[in-house]
């Protein structure tokens, strides 16, 4: 048996995405046995959601008032403690996963695998380096604890489905620092749906032209139920804030609908799409290179197209 | 302040386009243009910005790596670094092994900050911060896009999927940097001449750590699958028409 701990990520009443995409990563892993670990001050909401995860066997909810905020230097000693006894320990490649998992391997005394993509076999992995450019094969040694960040792009999320697993309280007594603090978290978005889990992303570029011409794009997004994301040029130009940013310095995604309008196609841009199920091209320039990967094309003025658009999916 | 450590990675230019090489055994880097890995430079200068307003007296580079690295420890010093230390070995060097080695620095010149690129845009890890914190068992503040200092405190705000988090953290402490934290400045001639007296000490990489195994072994590498061109429509109601075929809008 394969034991695995997978670390939730959660805002403190709702389970993140990412945490189903990773059971599907550790089910891969051959005669696993899957825990998540839901650290947190009240972690009864988020443990309940866990449970009913396919493929989880056992949800570990350790309640600490400190565990209110997910800072690393307070989860990584106890998340260290509770892995122990685990062979593999896992938690999403998200800002998240990427800033407490190092902790706790080096805690550990062990490195780490970052955004594998594919599990070979027991020890073996596959994940993207130089930004995707190439995908290399990863064998951690016989014996070792195996510690890795999962690139939620590539996988699917674990259905909620009638699974009840086994709730179980875990005190662990572990000192904590008290030299981070938290202070404040200024959301992006609003009520738009998350870049990483909406099903269907509508994006702009430079070809928008403005923060108000961004309006468009806000409102064709409002009618699909879409989230909207930009390219590194449009965030550079100041017409969006960075966390709309798409793409190898912004956030990889993967929605089953990906609409880009005035985006030329960057290969760092592309880089952050390429899982995504369809993606469709809207640009004047026949020649941009977001041509070369769309699955549907057009050319046109976007500020002709998108008001088409409008009426055709009203009609 | 006193001291600022920073670290630079050699790596392959960012403009340069990667390929595999065709037996799978790695990518091509001969002749290829390499460079300081981007966001170390961003962290470089974010250090040499503090030391200029007085708050810290000097900035030291460190790279890993072999010898060759000096090129990018050198243009640190144009940058504008007081000096530098390369620590030398020709095998690959993982995240942990790095951190290890940066802590064996740290005891050494005991800085107040240390500021790392969040990631090297070679591996992709973005693990090396993380893990140094965690073995100086001191505070980490990952993918800043501002830096306050304090007197024994900074306030770090950072990138995160949600939007910005600010933590406030007790010095010393690692901070890893994010694009947005600034831009880093060019290196003019007469710097690039000066920089040539700066000090640069070189050390052993096994007079510092004893065992660098790598965690993990890498094998094979291979591109990625690409993404074939899909058909051209001519207006807007073919595409609607396009995406109700495939069932993705109502």
């Amino acid at each position: 048996m394969n034991k695995v701990l997978i670390v939730a990520e959660h805002d403190g009443t709702t389970l993140n995405p990412s945490t189903p995409k990773c059971v599907t990563c550790a089910a891969d892993i051959p005669n696993s046995e899957i825990t998540i670990a839901v650290f947190a001050d009240a972690p009864d909401d988020c443990a309940q959601q866990a449970a009913k995860l396919e493929g989880v066997a056992e949800v570990a909810a350790v309640a600490r008032p400190e565990n209110a905020n997910q800072l690393a230097a307070t989860l990584a000693p106890q998340l260290a403690a509770l892995a122990a006894d685990y062979d593999y320990l896992l938690a999403p490649s998200s800002t998240f996963g990427k800033d407490v998992l190092p902790r706790a391997a080096a805690l550990l005394g062990v490195g780490q695998l970052s955004d594998i993509m594919e599990v070979i076999d027991a020890r073996s992995f596959r994940r993207p380096i130089y930004a995707g450019n190439a995908i290399v094969t990863c064998s951690v040694a016989e014996g070792s604890k195996v510690v890795a960040t999962v690139r939620v792009a590539s996988y699917r999320a674990a259905p909620a489905g009638s699974n009840a697993a086994p709730i179980n309280p875990v005190s662990l007594d572990v000192a904590l620092p008290d030299h981070t603090r938290f202070v404040e978290l200024r959301a992006g978005g609003g009520d738009r749906p998350d870049l990483q889990t909406a099903r269907c992303v509508i994006s702009g570029g430079r070809g928008v032209g403005s923060a108000d011409n961004f309006k468009l794009i806000y409102d064709l997004a409002e009618k699909l139920g879409a989230g909207v994301g930009a390219s590194r040029a449009a965030v550079d130009a100041g017409y969006v804030a960075n966390d709309m940013q798409v793409g190898q310095t912004g956030k990889i995604i993967a929605p089953e609908l990906y609409m880009a309008f005035g985006i030329s196609g960057a290969i760092q841009h592309l880089t952050g799409i390429k899982d995504a199920g369809t993606i469709v091209a809207v640009n004047k320039d026949p020649e941009a290179p977001i041509f070369e990967i769309a699955d549907i094309g057009l050319v046109g003025d976007l500020f002709e197209i998108i008001p088409e658009l409008d009426q055709s999916l009203s009609g | 302040m006193q001291k600022i450590l920073v670290g630079l990675k050699r790596v392959v230019d960012y403009n340069v386009r990667i390929r595999v090489k065709e037996d799978g055994s790695g990518v091509v880097t001969d002749g290829v243009k390499m460079s300081i890995n981007p966001f170390d430079e961003i962290a470089l200068e974010e250090a040499l910005r503090i030391r200029e307003r007085g708050d810290a007296s000097e900035v030291i580079v460190v790279s890993i790596g072999e010898e060759d690295c000096q090129q990018q420890l050198r243009t640190g010093l144009a940058m504008g670094a007081d000096r530098a230390i390369l620590v030398q070995t020709d095998q690959p060097v993982d995240p942990l092994a790095a951190a290890r080695t940066l802590l064996k620095l740290i005891e050494k010149e005991q800085p107040e900050l240390v500021i790392l690129g969040k990631q090297a845009i070679d591996d992709d890890c973005n693990q090396t911060g993380q893990m140094l914190a965690a073995l100086w068992d001191r505070p980490q503040a990952t993918f800043a896009s501002q830096l306050e200092l304090n007197g024994q405190q900074a306030k770090v705000t950072r990138e995160v999927d949600a939007g910005l988090e600010v933590i406030e953290v007790d010095l010393p402490a690692v901070v890893t940097t994010d694009l947005r934290l600034n831009e880093p400045r060019y290196v003019k001639l007469p710097d690039i001449m000066k920089a040539k007296k700066k000090p640069l000490e070189t050390l052993e990489l096994s007079a510092l750590i004893d065992d660098a195994a790598p965690y993990c072994a890498i094998g094979e590498h291979a591109a990625p699958p690409q993404r074939s061109r899909g058909v051209m429509v001519n207006n807007a109601s073919e595409l609607v028409d396009a995406l109700r075929d495939k069932g993705l809008v109502n």
